[in-house]
């Protein structure tokens, strides 16, 4: 394990250092740059002070040490500071975080809670009209774009729940009944996709369990068909849904960008898109960096939790 | 497994199985369906879809517009139709620029392997690691909104899905006997990766397309519902929506028709990829 853990983690580095940059340049390969977007298009400056600008801000340095002046930065916990409000970025997006987190576990919640139960079933009633019918359900929640779903319920719930409202934000620790009833409608939009996504992978993935040989024996040697499923064939079945869970970690992380708009919850997101509506350049780069270094964590995560459920994962 | 691919005949007999797919068939026929509409928008339903009508804010379907006007009293079915224009002009495109990049990444990287393998898999696991959307934002943010920067910011987002699936299939290929064969009796790799290489990926190829075109498709709509594509006046369908989320209690249908052609080509798509996906890949098939 510590092996695996050690080579795993190894892999994080190249990774992480391409993010930086791409990040880094995203902000300086800007036509016109970005002390000309600071600056705005009123400038009235003669060029020497145009240079003693560049100078102060560090812009006219060759690009790899303006990457190494920034990098030593970030690293230190220093994300820059915002156009506008002339605040640190960092703690404006970390105070941010937990409600785009919660959106996106509270999403993965009820997407596990519809997908688990309806892909078994329909795996079990395989051919039959249940089936049948939640495949095509399936295939129709994988299509439905999650603002429009998002956007539509605002439009149902509307007059009946006030709950479905935009603009309200309950705090969870201020009250956690109240920020979950908040929360249901943006998580619900976001869930159903992954539901899809996860009920069909979960589908085949026991269809193809069920037909494997010790499956087979177990049934032979006349166990009852709940310990078969239950014991044989489900433990098995359900160890891959975990690497789908992983990938579409970055369907939640960027979703919660749409969602937060739609419902104006006050997530990463929404911050993030106020900025790129007011060229606040830094809160953007700060939001795509933090955004992207937890899905790259979080599918860390699901791989060393992979290997410790899969044995042959880290032997192998 | 795979060697049952290579049995004679099997063109015609795809083609077959394909007409008597209804899966592939359901698919086929809703994004036919969406091409002739997009192509023929000015002869079915000849309207300016930014022609404003004062006399007809926010009209209910009936009548002259079967799908009802907007807040300025554009007819709602003709901005649907060049939304559609839009849409599969920018998923296409983007999905084609994905297609080309990634199949080179993944071609070059499984068949030379080594540290040309290893630098541009890295670049590739690189762009994974942003969430699409997020990376999709981003470069709108910076780029500015044009339809070649639209079309530039899905496609290379959606690169790394291509160079995997290229890759992967190239080096299942690389390894079979006849291929080696030919190598032996000394054909250059040009001609190993046109007469061996590439008819065996096609088939992986050709279904991660088609689920790349919903998803596409479905960004496009995202940026444009966010204000990062395509800008008003020029209608698609992700704007559409935007504009009408002020309107919609008054006049759902604003919001309910442009959701309502995202997911049926999405649907499509998707129908379309997992019918193909069924027929080319024997191992899959139930």
């Amino acid at each position: 394990m510590t092996a695996f853990l050690t080579a795993r983690l190894l892999t994080l580095f190249p990774v992480l250092f391409g993010v930086s940059v791409v990040v880094f340049l995203l902000i300086h390969l800007i036509p016109g740059n970005a002390l000309q977007m600071f600056l705005g298009t009123q400038v009235d400056m003669t060029p020497a002070q145009m240079e003693e600008l560049r100078r102060l801000f560090g812009v006219n340095k060759p690009l790899t040490l303006q990457y190494l002046d920034w990098i030593t930065r970030v690293l230190h916990g220093d994300l820059g500071v915002s156009l506008r409000t002339s605040r640190a970025v960092l703690p404006d997006i970390l105070a941010r975080l937990p409600v785009s987190a919660e959106l996106a576990l509270l999403a993965l919640l009820i997407a596990l809670a519809i997908a688990l139960p309806v892909g078994i079933a329909s795996a079990l009633g395989r051919g039959t009209a249940a089936d049948a019918a939640i495949r095509i359900a399936g295939l129709v929640g994988l299509s439905i774009p999650n603002f429009w779903l998002a956007t539509m319920l605002l439009l149902f719930f509307g007059n009946v729940l006030p709950i479905a409202s935009v603009g309200i934000y309950i705090g969870f620790f201020r009250n956690p009944l109240g920020n979950l009833a908040v929360m249901a409608l943006p998580a619900f939009s976001l869930g159903v996709v992954l539901a899809a996504v996860i009920m069909r992978f979960v589908r085949s993935s026991l269809l193809e369990v069920l037909g494997r040989e010790y499956v087979r024996t177990a049934r032979a040697k006349g166990l009852g068909e709940r310990v078969v499923i239950g014991r044989h064939a489900l433990r098995n079945a359900l160890i891959p849904v975990i690497t789908v869970v992983g990938f579409q970690a970055g369907y939640l992380l960027g979703g919660t960008v749409v969602i937060e708009e739609v419902f104006a919850l006050p997530g990463m997101g929404r911050l993030a898109l106020n900025a790129i509506s007011q060229r606040d350049y830094p809160v953007v780069q700060g939001v795509v960096l933090i955004i992207a270094c937890l899905f790259v964590l979080t599918n860390i995560c699901v791989d060393l939790l992979y290997a410790y459920v899969d044995p042959r994962v880290r032997y192998g | 497994m795979t060697t049952s691919r290579t049995i004679p005949g099997r063109r015609r007999t795809l083609a077959q199985r394909f007409l008597r797919s209804p899966v592939a068939m359901a698919g086929a026929a809703i994004v036919a369906a969406y091409l002739v509409a997009a192509v023929t928008a000015p002869v079915i339903w000849p309207s300016d879809p930014l022609r404003m009508a004062p006399n007809a804010l926010l009209a209910p379907p009936g009548g002259g517009h079967p799908f009802g006007t907007d807040q300025f009293g554009r007819d709602l079915l003709s901005r649907l139709l060049y939304g559609s224009r839009v849409s599969l002009v920018v998923s296409f495109a983007s999905v084609a620029l994905a297609l080309a990049n990634g199949g080179a990444v993944g071609i070059a990287g499984g068949y030379y392997g080594g540290s040309v393998d290893g630098l541009l898999m890295r670049m590739m696991d690189v762009i994974f690691a942003f969430p699409a959307v997020l990376l999709a934002i981003a470069i709108m943010a910076v780029a500015g909104t044009a339809t070649w920067t639209v079309i530039a910011a899905i496609g290379i987002v959606y690169t790394p899905q291509f160079a995997r699936v290229t890759r992967a299939s190239v080096l299942a290929t690389r390894g079979l006997e006849y291929v080696e064969a030919a190598g032996a009796i000394g054909a250059r790799p040009g001609r190993i990766l046109a007469r061996h290489i590439l008819p065996n990926i096609s088939a992986a190829v050709i279904v991660q397309t088609s689920l790349s075109l919903s998803l596409a498709i479905l960004t496009e709509s995202a940026l444009s519902f966010l204000g990062l594509g395509t800008q008003p006046p020029t209608p698609s369908w992700g704007n559409m929506l935007a504009e009408s989320r002020r309107f919609m209690t008054i006049a759902p249908w604003t919001a309910v028709f442009p959701g309502v052609a995202i997911a049926a080509i999405v649907l499509g798509f998707n129908l379309l990829g997992d019918g193909l996906r069924d027929l080319l890949d024997p191992r899959l098939r139930e």
